[in-house]
């Protein structure tokens, strides 16, 4: 898609400064005539949604880093300076706070939509990686972030997670200590995770800027799957896809504002109020809603070195899945197998989720005692997540390998515009009428 | 659009699901209406007063609220607000309230301790000097500091009223150690110490602070009858106070925002059908 440029400089300057630095052409062709596929749902809003999100962390972040001390001694009571004294310290806050939240709610939309329409497929491998290696340094951020408060919650949150890389053989102990920076979670913790959690963001910028190149090179993905052939397909990305992605980033800040104002600690952990105390555990350690699914993962294996590489291998599995996917078909709209594993899919990652949110040897269905099983009752949350985990890894190395080659696929559509244009535009009567006479 | 909602809807249980804890087995916290629920909600300025004179009189003798300074009293949506005073160090009733405190200080001249009245701009001062000695005067428990209590506790100030003014006769078979309450809305495991029946272990657990509520302990000031029920509620309130002081900024600003991003998103979608009225997607 990366074509011909049609930007024509119109003033002197313009046409002056387009000979020494065309990045007025950058921005023309990136945001102004890059053709979008015509068909684009909001499935494909979230891009615009994250790249909002980003700034707004990035924003946010800066000027609560203005205010925050990052010591161990003074963190949570810096934390709450700047919720009762630095004006609307409360506001930046919040808006950080529940910032990571919708950050990984859209992340988490953008990256299913991304496995039901095959996004991910020939030639958008390297888009794909580098949607991955993003949200690796999303993860990375979250956490750090999250123990900069220093509650209750951070400080052993902290502790559980840097305590996984012990599991490895012979570097486990090096990595440990080098995140610790001692033999404990401690001030040294702390400070570099505070260095690191102001520097991973501007790395996601970074690769945020690689990840827009390789869409532009090859253009976006779109329901149907097929490639862009005419320009009937296609619609210049202004006013078409900003005015659509403008109305959906409006209704995600709804949704974002709501909790900001009204449930600002509704995701947060009560726990994380307290300061931390290093000889004081909470009952129960569980870490931010969106790493629920893989804490979900790592506690279902009863081997700890081979939790801590399921873990990480759930994410891994992402990272090869272009080549896991034998389909040729890209949209499962047209794929009714594939759909229906997609749906069990979304559904197993919502359980993994709850599963990480539970003791693991709570009962699922209360009251129900049935067998022991590898130590656990089988009316279990380890023995749910179990099976979900293994659903997990069989839908990306089993069952999308076979189900490209045995499956059957619909007719896919020979362009966008034959199925688009088979349904009228819906235009309102009174722009029907005058089209003309307005604007 | 709709199944976005319903994916939506998805992240949405799955978040609520996050966050919930086992309660530890222990009673759900009452049902309490407050004034500053809801998206409208306001602190009742009266309740706060009451709810002060609690927290000075009965809980400040062993809890330290090391993050409120005396002029937040003074702060709009506290206690002590006064619209004539918008610097509320200025506020006549915060700075009386901190002239009744003894504030720990070195003379600037010669450098050695002394102990002064409190000015706005003081924090409540703790009621020990360290760690060592709250435990030491409370049988080796450490009372909380009380500053985000309201935050810091699953439940929030419900919670707290209800633990404050729950505490009950330990049933029968329930060994309760020296030292220690049973309250059921304690989170804890009382099983270790229960000799009834094993299907039926009491709900809750054990508390080392004794019941620190009495009918008429407070003289509420404006005539409010001062029950166990009312102490707890007025503190609790006070608390969440203490804990979210910018709540009725938070809801104000919301509601604006709100109107705002309604209108404006109302706005863009009809850019967008204007846009795309003569395109088909």
């Amino acid at each position: 898609m990366s074509g011909h440029s049609t930007y024509q400089p119109k003033s002197g300057f313009t046409r002056w400064l387009d000979t020494r630095l065309p990045i007025v052409r950058l921005g023309w062709d990136t945001f102004i005539d890059y053709p979008t596929p015509r068909n684009l749902n909001y499935w494909w809003t979230f891009g615009a949604i994250l790249s909002l999100m980003l700034v707004v962390q990035i924003v946010s972040g800066i000027v609560l880093a203005m205010h925050y001390t990052p010591t161990a001694k003074d963190a949570f009571a810096s934390v709450e300076h700047i919720m009762r004294d630095v004006n609307y310290g409360w506001l930046i806050r919040y808006t950080h706070a529940n910032g990571a939240s919708m950050f990984f709610i859209a992340v988490y939309i953008h990256m299913l939509r991304s496995l039901y329409y095959g996004s991910y497929k020939a030639p958008r491998e390297v888009l794909w990686i580098l949607g991955c290696v993003i949200y690796l340094l999303m993860m990375a951020t979250a956490f750090m972030g999250y123990v900069l408060p220093w509650g209750q919650m951070s400080f052993h949150g902290a502790v559980v997670i840097t305590s996984l890389f012990s599991a490895f053989p012979v570097v486990g102990d090096f990595i440990t200590t080098l995140l610790w920076g001692g033999f404990a979670v401690d001030n040294p913790t702390l400070q570099r995770f505070f260095s690191l959690h102001y520097l991973l963001p501007f790395m996601i910028a970074g690769v945020t800027v690689l990840h827009v190149w390789a869409l532009h090179v090859t253009g976006q993905n779109n329901p149907t799957g097929v490639d862009p052939k005419s320009k009937a397909d296609v619609l210049p990305f202004t006013p078409y896809a900003t005015v659509k992605d403008g109305f959906a980033v409006a209704v995600f800040l709804i949704l974002f504002c709501f909790f900001i104002f009204y449930m600002p600690n509704a995701l947060g952990h009560a726990d994380n109020y307290v300061p931390a105390n290093p000889l004081v555990t909470p009952a129960h350690i569980v870490p931010e809603w969106y790493f629920l699914p893989f804490y979900a993962i790592l506690r279902a294996v009863p081997d700890k070195l081979l939790g801590v590489l399921a873990m990480f291998g759930a994410i891994a599995c992402l990272f090869v899945l272009p080549w896991l996917d034998t389909s040729k078909v890209r949209s499962m709209r047209y794929r009714p197998m594939a759909k229906i594993y997609f749906a069990v899919f979304v559904i197993v990652c919502i359980i993994l989720g709850f599963c990480g949110a539970k003791l693991p040897d709570d009962q699922v269905i209360p009251g129900l005692t049935t067998f022991q099983l590898l130590e656990s009752d089988l009316n279990s949350w380890v023995w749910l997540s179990r099976v979900a985990t293994l659903y997990y890894f069989a839908y990306f190395l089993v069952i999308l390998p076979i189900l490209g080659l045995v499956e059957k696929p619909l007719p896919v559509p020979e362009t966008i515009a034959t199925p688009a244009l088979s349904h009228p535009a819906t235009v309102p009567a009174e722009a029907v009428a005058a089209p003309e006479k307005k604007g | 659009m709709l199944r976005k909602a319903s994916v939506l809807a998805a992240a949405l249980v799955l978040m609520a699901g996050g966050p919930v804890l086992a309660s530890g087995g222990a009673e759900h916290p009452r049902n309490i209406a407050y004034s500053f629920d809801g998206p409208f909600g306001k602190f009742d300025q009266a309740q706060l007063q009451r709810g002060f004179k609690v927290y000075r009189e009965v809980c400040a003798a062993c809890h330290s609220m090391s993050l409120v300074a005396f002029r937040n009293l003074g702060d709009k949506g506290g206690p002590f607000y006064d619209p004539h005073y918008t610097n509320s160090n200025d506020n006549p009733y915060v700075k009386a309230i901190a002239a009744e405190y003894q504030i720990n200080d070195i003379d600037s001249e010669t450098g050695d301790t002394i102990q002064r009245p409190g000015a706005s701009a003081d924090r409540f001062p703790a009621p020990y000097p360290n760690e060592a000695a709250a435990r030491g005067g409370n049988g080796g428990a450490m009372p909380p500091d009380l500053s985000v209590i309201a935050k810091a506790r699953s439940g929030g100030p419900a919670y707290l009223a209800s633990l404050l003014a729950g505490y009950r006769t330990p049933p029968a078979g329930l060994a309760v150690p020296a030292g220690q309450y049973y309250n059921p809305y304690m989170a804890g495991d009382v099983s270790s110490a229960w000799t009834g029946d094993h299907d039926h272990i009491p709900l809750g657990g054990f508390i080392a602070m004794p019941p620190p509520l009495k009918p008429g302990l407070v003289t509420f000031d404006d005539g409010t009858p001062s029950t166990i029920d009312q102490q707890a509620k007025d503190v609790s309130a006070f608390l969440m106070w203490a804990a979210e002081p910018k709540l009725e900024d938070r809801k104000q600003m919301g509601f604006a925002v709100m109107i705002y991003l309604l209108l404006f998103t109302a706005l863009l979608y009809a850019s967008y059908r204007r846009v795309w009225r003569n395109e088909s997607h």
